[in-house]
């Protein structure tokens, strides 16, 4: 592996942070934000180092508080959580299955949300919350779920792209050559 | 069985959360402006990308739609300056009036265009970011308003953009009062999480049996943040709650939150 994956995992986590502010008509018309972050901290615990994908965590957390009405660091540690027990279990999951990258897609988008939620009730602000939060975990859990592996289809495309490729063995063996000549 | 980069992940995320959780507000205040910072080449490029395709869809337009939009805009014109010069006699008198009784003279509130840049990621809360920052003018708890009606208020200032706390929210009550009425009362924060619905609390400070579904609400001036007769809602439905000691109802807003592309800052 060299930088330029790792690089491009931020370049794309930032990109996704930026976009879930965007798309206002759509988002209002669904009445939820289309977070996109989930899917990419899911690629990149089956896939990468535990202190990246902590740092992808991190930079992402602090993207989203930054960019919402949340506490300064309120994410960093369900996105972190959701990241640690992915990589922790990646030799258990399957994951260049489309089904298994659904699903934790999905687990992803519902368990961030909810832990965040948990987390701020012990603050002193109270945010939103009702049936309807129901509902837009749903959606944005289904959301992400379709999404990660089309996430997984872009970053493999991109590792291929950029990353070293694996030697080619070769039958070949010097020493077996048979040479031939006059003597 | 944890290895040891799972205990400095582990220790950097509880070091790193912890001292961000504790920051004093000043300073997690100055520290999320900062790290907003990162993404404004991107919210840059949106409103430049967004404009952009405005013009150009502009020169899609033909000749005819033009000239008869210049038409209709220039009959409007002609009524708004009418209405503008009978606006200007009564506020003449208004204010001749309470310099006779020896009133304060009324602030006039200067309108800011600006545009909304980008909205909450997550659900819980209510706000928008708008590209109206400290170097434009912009401070906390000025009034954001659209031709409908209220939006909300400055929550908190950058240099060059700001986050905008919508009706409902918690952080964003309003003071009101019934325009036909006249019962005052309080919009409190929205009981649901999805600003798609439309739709907010009114209590009343006392039961008001005559407040009825169509009835409009004004913002009422007390508070001290919002001017008086903004318009916010229309009545949907009300109720008698806490054993007849309140009225609440259920608000529709005028302004579409969902649909919030350029805004008014009031500037004192």
């Amino acid at each position: 592996m060299n930088w330029i994956t790792p690089l491009l995992l931020f370049v794309v986590t930032w990109l996704a942070v930026f976009a879930s502010t965007q798309f206002a008509p759509l988002t209002g018309w669904l009445g939820v934000p289309l977070a996109f972050v989930p899917g990419v901290i899911v690629y990149a615990a089956l896939t990468h180092h535990l202190l990246l994908t902590t740092g992808l965590c991190i930079f992402a957390g602090l993207g989203v508080d930054a960019l919402s009405a949340n506490r300064l660091g309120v994410s960093v540690v369900p996105m972190f959580l959701a990241g640690f027990i992915i990589h922790n279990r990646r030799h258990l999951i399957l994951r260049d299955q489309a089904y298994a990258q659904f699903w934790l897609g999905l687990a992803t988008a519902v368990f961030v949300p909810l832990a965040t939620l948990t987390m701020m009730s012990f603050g002193q602000r109270e945010p939103l919350r009702g049936w309807s939060t129901v509902w837009q975990l749903t959606l944005s859990g289904g959301l992400n779920g379709a999404l990660c592996p089309a996430w997984f289809l872009l970053f493999d495309a991109l590792r291929r792209t950029f990353d070293y490729q694996p030697v080619a063995e070769s039958s070949f063996r010097p020493d077996r050559q048979i040479k031939r000549g006059r003597f | 069985m944890l290895k040891r980069a799972h205990y400095w992940a582990l220790g950097i995320v509880t070091v790193l959360t912890l001292l961000l959780l504790n920051l004093p507000p000043a300073a997690a205040g100055r520290l999320k402006l900062a790290v907003s910072g990162v993404f404004l080449p991107l919210f840059g490029l949106a409103g430049s990308s967004q404009s952009f395709v405005d013009r150009a869809s502009y020169s899609l337009l033909t000749r005819r739609t033009l000239i008869s939009e210049m038409e209709r805009l220039q009959q409007e014109n002609a009524q708004l300056r009418l209405a503008a010069t009978q606006a200007q006699d009564a506020m003449n008198e208004n204010a001749r009036l309470r310099a006779m009784l020896g009133w304060q003279p009324k602030v006039a509130w200067k309108r800011r265009p600006v545009h909304v840049v980008g909205r909450d990621p997550t659900t819980w809360w209510r706000s928008v970011t708008i590209d109206f920052g400290a170097r434009d003018g912009a401070a906390v708890n000025q009034p954001v308003i659209t031709n409908d009606g209220l939006v909300g208020r400055i929550r908190t200032v950058g240099p060059t953009h700001s986050e905008v706390a919508l009706i409902g929210d918690p952080e964003c009550g309003v003071s009101a009062i019934v325009a036909e009425t006249r019962d005052n009362g309080v919009i409190q924060e929205a009981r649901s999480s999805a600003v798609g619905d439309g739709y907010v609390t009114f209590r009343t400070l006392q039961n008001s049996p005559t407040m009825m579904a169509g009835h409009h609400v004004l913002s009422s001036g007390l508070g001290g943040i919002f001017p008086k007769g903004i318009p916010v809602g229309q009545i949907a439905d009300a109720r008698t709650v806490e054993g007849g000691l309140y009225t609440e109802a259920r608000l529709r807003l005028s302004a579409n939150l969902n649909r919030l592309e350029e805004v008014w800052v009031l500037v004192p």
